[in-house]
């Protein structure tokens, strides 16, 4: 049924050991992974000397699978990509596909649409936060940000049905109307968040073991995070001023009123509090938006069977990692020719050997952890 | 799917008779019936977990869903203290040789639960791939199985309990096995 695949020993990768080296594997089974990539590392003593990532434990070849789904099919596959950005990823094809078409997305649907990728975003940071303290030995903050997390999920499977893959961003808009619920149950929100999350930063932000486990650990300068590609909070907490919202504003950012969370120290510690800072800018839009929400149609008027005219277009999003790039080559039928994804995992995973090299084993957690990976959208 | 309430009947309440007696009372059952009921109130899974099923495993690992009530508090790193291993996501080709290692390392008796339809099937990646194993069942025996994708953590906690019937039933995987291909016994 499947073919036989040999787990690849360390002996067959790397160079020769000189003495005094050891060569350790971090997964593909480590609970500080978050999911299934494989490191192998090289010691001496406990200082590291190189890091190599394997990848494909879960390449589910989504690129190829996307080829042979319609433009309205391929969307839903893209949820289970980077499932903590499961919208974002969703509106970064949609917005491919209306790209091609030349389509005018409605006012209510471009508003619908930003809330529900800022509200991704709280929820995506929330569960890092939690991730990440565990990785640090802390159990705490995971069950106080999974309490936030868990009243987005239930907005969420009020208005799209699903708790995690929500398939809701449909090329020409969104698949349904609001819940009538939807606008009240955000405020509510807004505020539980706001009240809620001082305990947080008591916990975490101001924890003398947090601090001394995160300053100055995994530095990453401004000039290698250009270099390798890093995007998101990763780069901007090197003081990379690269938010695609900013940049090359979509869906309607550019009317927004918000901030780009930069600092300029690139450790650990920074990269967590860019985060932190993140979550109050969504909430800071949030708020500019639920008041405000267009009366009108929630999706364009669109033909049953989409066809792209021949052609190549890209769009790109901002995701709680990153930036994420959609890559369409369509020869004008019903299905894509070739679909490439820039994933912002896959390059800021590139840069972990470069921050991780000569620092303490017991440090690479902090680093990789604040990286916030998620394997399946590196795989793809 | 039916569960088999016959199984679940006997594990409301201890498994075996009380007779009273002035001053208390004595306790009469078989020893594997209260070894089933041990083991099947202390399972300990295995942090495994390979795509977006995870996250619903950590959800219901979380205050609201709190899968400890049922005796699954203990999350084990490794394979070599876990009970039973919850399938959480998709299962590539490359993955496939990695699961059966860890499988292999778990110390009997151990239990599958394939979480999602990934696990199930293949899922959303049955179709049109060339890197997705159609079925976590191709490479190790399930005894659970969830469908969605991913299942909501009220789902998990429904196949937890189905597994938990399942042991107090009486027979492990194994056992099971043996009567199949023995009819003697």
């Amino acid at each position: 049924m499947y073919s036989e695949t040999t787990i690849v020993t360390p002996d067959v990768l790397q160079q020769p050991l000189q003495e005094g080296q050891l060569v350790i594997n971090v997964g593909p089974q480590h609970p500080a992974t978050h999911g299934v990539l494989h490191l192998v590392i090289t010691l001496e003593g406990e200082t590291i000397i190189k890091i190599e990532p394997h990848l494909g434990y879960i390449h589910r070849s989504i690129e190829k699978m996307s080829e042979s789904l319609t433009y309205r099919q391929f969307i839903y596959v893209t949820s289970r990509m980077d499932y903590l950005s499961a919208h974002i990823n969703n509106l970064a094809c949609a917005m491919c596909v209306e790209k091609g078409m030349q389509l005018e997305v409605p006012d209510r649907a471009q508003v619908i649409r930003i809330i529900m990728s800022e509200l991704t975003r709280i929820a995506s940071h929330e569960l890092w936060i939690g991730a990440m303290a565990m990785d640090l030995g802390a159990f705490t903050p995971f069950f106080y940000t999974f309490r936030e997390r868990e009243t987005i999920n239930d907005i969420m499977e009020q208005t799209c049905g699903a708790r995690l893959t929500m398939n809701y961003m449909v090329p020409g808009g969104v698949m349904y109307d609001l819940h009538p619920e939807f606008v009240a149950r955000v405020k509510s929100f807004v505020v539980q968040f706001k009240s809620k999350v001082s305990e947080l930063e008591d916990l975490v932000t101001d924890n003398i073991i947090f601090r001394n486990r995160t300053v100055g650990v995994g530095v990453l300068s401004k000039a290698d995070a250009i270099s390798y590609g890093c995007t998101g909070p990763v780069a901007r907490a090197s003081g990379v001023d690269g938010d695609i919202r900013k940049r090359f504003p979509y869906s309607g950012y550019e009317k927004l009123q918000f901030e780009q969370c930069l600092d300029s120290a690139g450790d650990s510690f920074a990269r967590y509090i860019v985060r932190i800072r993140e979550m109050y800018q969504s909430i800071h839009i949030i708020e500019q938006l639920i008041d405000a929400i267009p009366e009108g149609e929630f999706q364009a008027k669109t033909k049953a069977v989409i066809k792209l005219p021949k052609g190549e277009f890209y769009t790109r999003v901002e995701t709680a990692r990153g930036e994420l790039g959609v890559y369409i080559v369509s020869e004008g039928g019903t299905t894509p020719y070739r679909i490439k994804y820039r994933s912002p995992g896959f390059s800021n995973l590139s840069a972990l050997n470069h921050m991780a090299k000569g620092s303490k084993i017991g440090d690479l957690m902090a680093t990789m952890g604040t990286l916030d990976l998620v394997i399946p959208d590196i795989d793809r | 799917m039916e569960i088999n309430h016959s199984a679940s009947q006997n594990t409301e309440v201890f498994p075996g008779a009380v007779m009273d007696l002035p001053g208390g009372g004595v306790v009469t059952s078989s020893f594997q019936d209260l070894i089933n009921w041990a083991r099947s109130n202390s399972l300990w899974p295995l942090t495994f977990a390979t795509s977006c099923c995870g996250i619903e495993m950590m959800s219901t690992a979380s205050a609201k869903y709190d899968f400890s009530r049922f005796g699954f508090e203990v999350a084990r790193a490794t394979p070599r203290q876990a009970d039973v291993i919850i399938i959480a996501g998709t299962i590539v080709n490359k993955m496939a040789p990695v699961l059966k290692r860890l499988y292999d390392q778990m110390a009997d008796p151990k239990y599958v639960i394939a979480m999602g339809a990934c696990a199930i099937s293949g899922g959303p990646f049955f179709y049109n791939t060339y890197s997705v194993v159609k079925g976590a069942d191709h490479i190790i025996p399930v005894d659970v199985y969830i469908p969605g994708c991913p299942p909501r953590p009220e789902a998990l906690l429904h196949a937890l309990i189905t597994l938990q019937d399942k042991i107090k039933g009486g027979l492990t995987r194994e056992q099971i096995r043996e009567q199949s291909t023995n009819p003697s016994l």
